[in-house]
């Protein structure tokens, strides 16, 4: 209800007070003036209040000085530890529609059966087709539905997380929804973000859709199979991509066929391989800082620093 | 059109500062988007129109400072101007071009009552 102005006090029948209908009333201000006038409000909690021009509101400034993006940030910075104290190789694929992403995620999942654990995050605006499809293969999959959202942030997958904890030592891929804009802005934590470009798309995608290749660590070209029939240049994408992001590291392969899939695989291990290095350094850090402690305590004991000695 | 997801945001950012610091009303928000930040400010004005109707900041004025994209050239360690991430180094026309400003993505300040 309206606070300042005093409407919802009675004085004013209600089936007129209702939203957006136009009644009078009146205000004494704090000069004892009285207004006296006929308006509409839109009701909307306490704290809105319209105002008159004969009762100027002081404006002052409130520096905020934060990054609009902050909250996002902070929980992908949450999802991003709770990965490496876990070993968890988390990747967020990203690509248009239709580059086959949940092709080469059922590939990968098949290849990797019985040796690495892998879990699934999949995106979409609507539906849980992609994840009936990953499910399929006998791996566990969340599907996250972003409804009008074009992009999955660090939030929904903190969520998704909630609802399947994916084990240590184990692959999480995050399949983003298809789109090259948007999932570029979005940390969610991620190890890396691996982009995905088929060759019946146009060489000219990382030129077009900067953003997204240059936030990405690796390219895959995908449908390599169909190359004889496109007039795919390969070489010229490589280049374009490099030129955004002269760092990005490139693999052809297709998911169809599974062709150059070996060394997609390769690459995982190999990422895989250093995420679980990085915990057992830390694990091995911490025990030795208790091990130190340990020792610091045991020696506070044998002597103790803060009684006085006898001269 | 992640401008939708920034704009609210932002509104989120404002309903805490109104909370904190006691405002109801706001009159005018800055705020500072870089030229590289894959951000339109048009797009930005026309969601922030639509996702603040009816709270705190309905009727705000909405000012955007668009900062210039500023890039460093690896390759020949040129401090130049950078409009895009595609554009090649105006001094030894290599592709090294790093930003090194232009990324911004921020809520300045806000003019409150």
């Amino acid at each position: 209800m309206c606070t300042t102005c005093g409407c919802g006090s009675g004085d004013i029948p209600l089936d007129r007070h209702k939203d957006d209908v136009e009644h009078e009333h009146a205000h004494i201000g704090a000069d004892g003036v009285v207004y006296r006038h006929v308006h509409r409000h839109h009701h909307h909690g306490p704290e809105v209040a319209h105002r008159h021009d004969a009762e100027p509101a002081v404006s002052r400034e409130v520096r905020i000085e934060r990054d609009i993006l902050a909250k996002n940030d902070s929980f992908a910075a949450a999802n991003r530890l709770g990965f490496e104290q876990e070993g968890v190789l988390a990747l967020n694929l990203v690509s248009s529609p239709g580059s086959g992403k949940t092709s080469l995620l059922v590939r990968t999942i098949e290849a990797l059966q019985g040796k690495t654990s892998v879990a699934v995050i999949e995106g979409d605006q609507q539906t849980s087709l992609d994840a009936e499809r990953i499910r399929a293969t006998g791996v566990a999959a969340v599907q996250v539905n972003t409804g009008k959202g074009c992009h999955l942030d660090a939030q929904m997958v903190q969520r998704a997380l909630a609802e399947q904890t994916p084990t240590p030592d184990s692959l999480l891929f995050i399949e983003n929804v298809g789109n090259l804009v948007c999932p570029a802005a979005f940390d969610l934590g991620e190890a890396a973000k691996v982009v995905i470009l088929s060759v019946t798309e146009g060489e000219d995608k990382p030129l077009k859709y900067p953003d997204m290749f240059r936030a990405a660590r690796l390219m895959l070209i995908n449908k390599c199979d169909l190359l004889p029939y496109v007039p795919f240049d390969v070489q010229r994408v490589i280049e374009n991509a490099r030129r955004i992001n002269p760092a990005i590291e490139i693999l052809q392969l297709s998911a169809l066929t599974g062709a150059g899939v070996a060394e997609w695989l390769e690459w995982l291990e190999r990422e895989l391989g250093a995420v679980k290095a990085r915990r057992a350094d830390s694990v091995d850090a911490l025990k030795r800082r208790v091990k130190d402690l340990e020792v610091q305590l045991q020696a506070q004991h044998t002597f103790p620093a803060n009684e006085p000695h006898d001269l | 059109m992640h401008e939708l997801a920034l704009a609210e945001s932002v509104l989120q950012m404002i309903d805490d500062a109104a909370q904190a610091n006691g405002f109801h009303r706001v009159r005018k928000i800055v705020l500072e988007i870089g030229q590289l930040a894959a951000v339109d400010p048009a797009a930005m004005r026309f969601c922030f129109d639509a996702v603040v109707r009816e709270t705190v900041a309905d009727g705000a004025v909405l000012e955007i400072e668009e900062i210039p994209g500023v890039g460093w050239c690896a390759d020949c360690a040129a401090v130049v101007p950078m409009d895009d991430f595609v554009a090649a180094c105006p001094q030894c026309g290599r592709f090294a071009v790093q930003s090194r400003s232009g990324r911004e993505l921020r809520l300045k300040t806000l003019e409150v009552e």
